[in-house]
């Protein structure tokens, strides 16, 4: 079956970030498919490459990263959303007069309709919020 | 069909009443995260106007592990496994997440 | 291109003290937009969202009110409340910044069923 995932929640305050990971996780041990993950809200914040969590907590940055790569998984980060909190990819960074940029590898910024597409294109969507 | 799946403590009572009216029967309840704790006998009075024919319980077992609850839950809630999760997913139509 | 399914959206968030009703209008707008039908159904807290008189100006927030205003610009029509929940917070439709259409409690379930996908803030 074809999945996606809304994640909405920050990975730092809640533990709902994690729940969604390991849903994705096993859904794809499963042999399911996913066709999008969107990061709306405070959720965006798990794609900052600056990410440091201390040595004996997960690092869902990643766990994530990890997962994408070894499933080839399209995630794609709210771009109003990100750009507000500081999550910017080369292009953000350039018109935004910012230093780096810091978007992690493996995810994208995108708008909104990237999640209108997913609900259309998807048999099941589930929320991970808080 | 749908699955509900909710993740805050019993304590958000609204919350609770808002997924009660949502449901139709066939539905399933999932609890994930702080919700595991609603799943404790003494709050069972939460659900007592659904029939266990009509609406499936279940609680998510990483999260009662967690919590050290294993052994404390009322008969009604059936523990699942994260692929439990998945195949709940799969056997009703649309998910709706209460939190 | 896209599949025309249908989305309910349930607001249980109050305006101004989170931006959860920003974002969910934000993503109603937007399915609305890609010629997803949408419905708004407003419950518990997300009905304060609906209060008239807003004026947020000393917050530097946007207006929500305003933002609501622009719905029906956007086709989107079916906003619902239940009748319990208003007269549970003391207020009556002419305290609203809307029209809206007033349901029973009991039929939430079926706006549920009715819809092909349903997204919570």
């Amino acid at each position: 079956m074809k999945f996606s995932l809304i994640v909405h929640a920050s990975p730092f305050s809640a533990q709902t970030s994690s729940t969604a990971y390991r849903y994705a996780k096993c859904l794809l041990e499963e042999g399911h498919q996913i066709f999008r993950i969107f990061y709306y809200g405070d959720g965006v914040l798990v794609a900052n490459q600056q990410i440091a969590p201390p040595q004996d907590e997960t690092n869902l940055l990643t766990s994530w990263q990890l997962l994408a790569k070894t499933h080839n998984l399209d995630l794609v980060v709210c771009i109003a959303a990100a750009v507000k909190r500081g999550v910017l990819d080369d292009n953000e960074a350039q018109r935004y007069d910012k230093k780096n940029a810091n978007l992690a590898l493996g995810f994208e910024l995108s708008g909104l309709g990237q999640l209108a597409e997913a609900i259309a294109a998807s048999d099941r969507v589930i929320t991970f919020g808080n | 069909m749908t699955l509900h799946v909710i993740n805050k403590t019993p304590q958000n009572k609204s919350l609770y009443l808002n997924m009660l009216n949502g449901l139709s029967s066939g539905d399933a309840i999932l609890l994930i995260e702080d919700a595991v704790y609603s799943a404790l006998e003494a709050h069972q009075s939460l659900f007592k106007a659904l029939s266990p024919d009509d609406i499936q319980l279940s609680a998510l077992e990483a999260d009662i592990q967690a919590r050290g609850l294993e052994d404390k839950l009322s008969p009604r809630f059936s523990s699942v496994n994260d692929q439990g999760f998945v195949k709940l997913s799969c056997e009703h139509d649309k998910i709706v997440s209460w939190y | 291109m896209i599949d025309k399914k249908s989305i309910l959206i349930i607001n249980q968030s109050a305006p101004y003290g989170s931006s959860k009703a920003r974002e969910s209008l934000d993503v109603a707008l937007t399915c609305s937009i890609f010629e997803m039908p949408v419905s708004l159904l407003f419950i518990g807290d997300g009905l304060y969202q609906l209060i008239n008189n807003q004026s947020p100006d000393a917050l530097n927030m946007k207006k929500h009110e305003a933002m609501l205003s622009a719905l029906p610009m956007y086709d989107i029509e079916k906003i619902y409340i239940t009748e319990e929940d208003l007269e549970s917070i003391g207020l009556t439709e002419n305290d609203l910044a809307m029209p809206v259409t007033l349901i029973q409690r009991d039929a939430i379930a079926s706006l549920i069923q009715q819809n092909d996908s349903v997204l919570t803030f």
